[in-house]
């Protein structure tokens, strides 16, 4: 048996979905995009059911890829009942995506959730009333409390064992007309398609062109069939058959909500007044600095108190290990290299990036995070992208990783390209390590300071030229800004979890894989070679021709070009062979260039290789011309 | 008069759209659509996004996409349905 879960966004799908999944749950992609839905196995009345959460849509109509994929998953996967999750308080637009639904000719049931937010905003809704007008059935649920969680789901089995969809509901007459046509004239040929025939129909209608492109693989007479359709409804309506289907639901849902919602008194909270705050024209951006100062300091105490004890026992192990196998031969060397692999990801990254995601989460689930969107917007919309965009931006200060996956909630493939790019040049916690290790030890933390200033000046003015070359108009932003909600570990743990789990498989490997070859080219002494490859630029940077090598393993990890660098210069302290000046641009370059290989490969998977390489060499040139306009500086003031 | 032209704390009525297709479709989903009443809530400084409620929902929109939309002025408060 499979369920599918389904509703618009922040109606507390994913809440109910942690509530019952287990943390084996697997994060899937749709077939040739980046979307992904969460499945896992759930008991139900002693049967294991596969339980799918759907990424969040206010509709199918097919206009974007998520609805497109959601609609192709509902109508072609085996699915025996799906749940729809409608957020109580708001009723009537959570009934527009129900009535959707309906047409699929699957068996459904309707969780009415956060009926505790509904009472607090006074209203009361008659769930018997509205299960007898739809004709589906409709059960009370708090997912955030797992109250009603287990009715749900012994219903949606019931149901699903019953396997009778419900009677999808009726449009006017001229829409009818329209599917029926249709219907009648492609039946018998569009076979191929499991879709129901009058649901295939109203979707031709809508204009899904994807759709239109299969079933005339079928059919050839199915585009004029279609068009001449949609052409009579807009000379009869006066508008594209896509908003007169959008305004009948609209209306349906209207007076159902109206039929089944009894108002009460509405009880203003504090939460009410919270915005008036963090949404103010001056004290919302005081607040913002703060939430966002108190968030950095937190992560950077709990991972620099953590990372220093962790690399040392691993440093220990490495040199036990090394010992075991015998000092100096190639095979303890491939070790060493192996462990300071694993080092490198649970005592470099994860002490950081464990805290970062699990607040970020908390953030996201209080509903801090379209706040930021709404307040930040103008100044992004100035680099050419929109409020969401930020987002990247600040997980980038973790691990570029999880930032570069993260391009993906914004719309506009052009759009992600930029975020992708700014997120890159953003330095992530092993770069932290560069530029505290050397600028802040040796020059004073208010050099590394300047350096995170200057960083964020060339990512703006990168992110504006770039938004100038690619001048396509970003669409702007359309947000809902949901209501404050108090986050459940629970659901926070899942979150981090799933975040660190990408991280662990995605990134991890590639940081193991280029220790060991760290390791190799140690062995083999190729040291002298590929300082010489490098010698052009190293030249150019006035910097010792013997960094070539820590920032060419620096593409590996990040922060080896720290630690290699004090290998390759052969002394312990930096001062001994490094000005001041040279410090500086050395930092700089490894701040911005080439990003390491985990995040070249998140980059890769999220925007093809193209783009990748494209990136990489954006980079360079900002890396370049960075590290030069720094050594001018440096030069006049130290 | 779009909506950029309304003061904060105004209520209006959406009349129509300048935009595409795609820009109109995403703005119906959450509700606003020709007919509707909203209430314009706060706007972000220096050229940040409206903020408006549309059947109790709260909407962040930018404000090139605000210049699109077309509304006319209510005196009444949106009824509370």
């Amino acid at each position: 048996m499979r369920f599918a879960l389904i509703g618009q966004p922040n109606c507390g799908k994913s809440t109910l979905f942690n509530q019952v999944s287990g943390y084996k749950a697997e994060t899937g992609n749709f077939a040739g995009t980046t979307l992904t839905f969460t499945e896992s196995k759930v008991r139900v009345l002693s049967e294991i059911v596969d339980l799918v959460d759907l990424p969040g849509t206010y509709s199918l109509a097919g206009s974007n890829p998520a609805e497109r994929e959601v609609l192709h998953y509902l109508a072609y996967h085996p699915i025996d009942v799906v749940i729809n999750i409608i957020d109580a308080s708001h009723l009537a637009q959570g009934l527009n995506l129900t009535l959707e639904l309906m047409e699929l000719g699957r068996p459904l049931i309707v969780a009415l959730n956060m009926m505790d937010e509904a009472a607090r905003l006074g209203m009361e809704i008659d769930g018997p009333k509205l299960e007898e007008l739809l004709g589906v059935d409709v059960l009370p649920l708090i997912a955030s409390r797992g109250r009603g969680v287990r009715a749900v789901f012994t219903t949606a089995m019931h149901v699903a064992r019953e396997a009778l969809p419900p009677n999808r509901p009726v449009y006017s007459p001229g829409l009818e007309d329209a599917i029926g046509s249709i219907t009648n004239n492609l039946n018998g040929q569009a076979q191929a398609s499991p879709l129901a025939s009058e649901l295939m129909a109203i979707k031709l209608l809508e204009g899904n062109a994807q759709l239109l492109e299969r079933v005339e693989g079928h059919s050839p007479k199915a585009r004029p069939l279609v068009e001449q359709a949609q052409k009579d409804i807009l000379e009869r309506q006066g508008q594209p058959a896509i908003w007169v289907f959008n305004a009948e639901r609209h209306e349906k849902a209207a007076q159902l909500a109206e039929q089944v919602v009894i108002r009460g008194e509405k009880r203003r909270s504090k939460r009410d007044y919270l915005d008036d705050i963090l949404l103010h024209r001056f004290w919302g951006y005081v607040a913002l600095a703060a939430i966002l100062w108190l968030f950095f300091q937190i992560v950077y105490s709990v991972g620099s108190a953590l990372e220093a004890p962790l690399l040392e026992s691993f440093d220990n192990l490495a040199v036990w290990l090394a010992g075991l196998v015998g000092p100096g031969t190639f095979g303890a060397e491939m070790l060493t290299g192996v462990i300071q692999g694993i080092a490198g990801g649970v005592a470099i990254v994860l002490p950081y990036l464990l805290p970062f995601l699990l607040g970020l989460s908390i953030l996201e689930d209080i509903g801090y995070l379209p706040r930021l969107a709404f307040l930040v917007d103008a100044l992004m919309s100035r680099l050419g992208l929109h409020g969401k965009a930020i987002v990247p931006f600040i997980l980038g200060y973790g691990c570029n990783v999880p930032a570069v996956m993260s391009t993906r909630l914004l719309e506009e493939r052009r759009d992600r390209f930029i975020a992708a790019t700014m997120a890159t040049l953003v330095p992530c916690a092993a770069r932290l390590a560069v530029v505290f290790g050397l600028v802040a030890f040796y020059l004073g933390p208010q050099l590394a300071l300047g350096i995170y200033l200057f960083n964020l000046l060339v990512i703006a003015l990168t992110g504006h030229v770039l938004s100038r070359f690619l001048p396509e108009s970003s669409p702007g932003l359309i947000l809902e800004i949901p209501v404050y909600r108090l986050p459940t570990w629970r659901a926070v743990a899942h979150k981090s979890w799933f975040r660190i789990r990408e991280f662990v498989v995605d990134a991890w490997p590639l940081l193991i894989f280029g220790s060991v070859m760290l390791a190799v080219f140690e062995r083999l002494d190729l040291a002298r070679w590929l300082n010489a490859a490098v010698r052009p630029l190293t030249w150019v940077l006035d910097l010792p021709s013997r960094v070539g090598v820590p920032l060419i393993f620096g593409i590996f990890r990040k922060e080896l070009s720290l630690v290699m660098l004090r290998q390759a210069l052969g002394v312990v302290d930096f001062a001994e062979a490094l000005t001041p000046i040279q410090m500086v641009t050395f930092t700089v370059f490894v701040v911005f260039y080439i990003p390491c290989l985990a995040t070249l490969a998140a980059l890769r998977r999220e925007l093809g290789t193209r783009d990748m390489l494209i990136i990489s060499l954006i980079t360079v040139a900002i890396a370049l011309a960075a590290a030069l306009l720094a050594r001018a500086v440096a030069t006049v003031f130290i | 008069m779009h909506l950029l032209q309304v003061d904060i704390g105004k209520t209006i009525r959406v009349v129509g759209f300048d935009g595409g297709r795609k820009l109109e479709y995403k703005l119906r989903q959450l509700g606003v659509l020709p007919g509707n009443c909203a209430r314009i809530l706060r706007q972000a400084p220096l050229g940040g996004p409206v903020m408006i409620e549309v059947d109790g929902r709260s909407i962040a929109i930018g404000r090139g996409i605000a210049s699109k939309i077309n509304v006319e002025e209510e005196a009444a408060p949106c009824d509370s349905r």
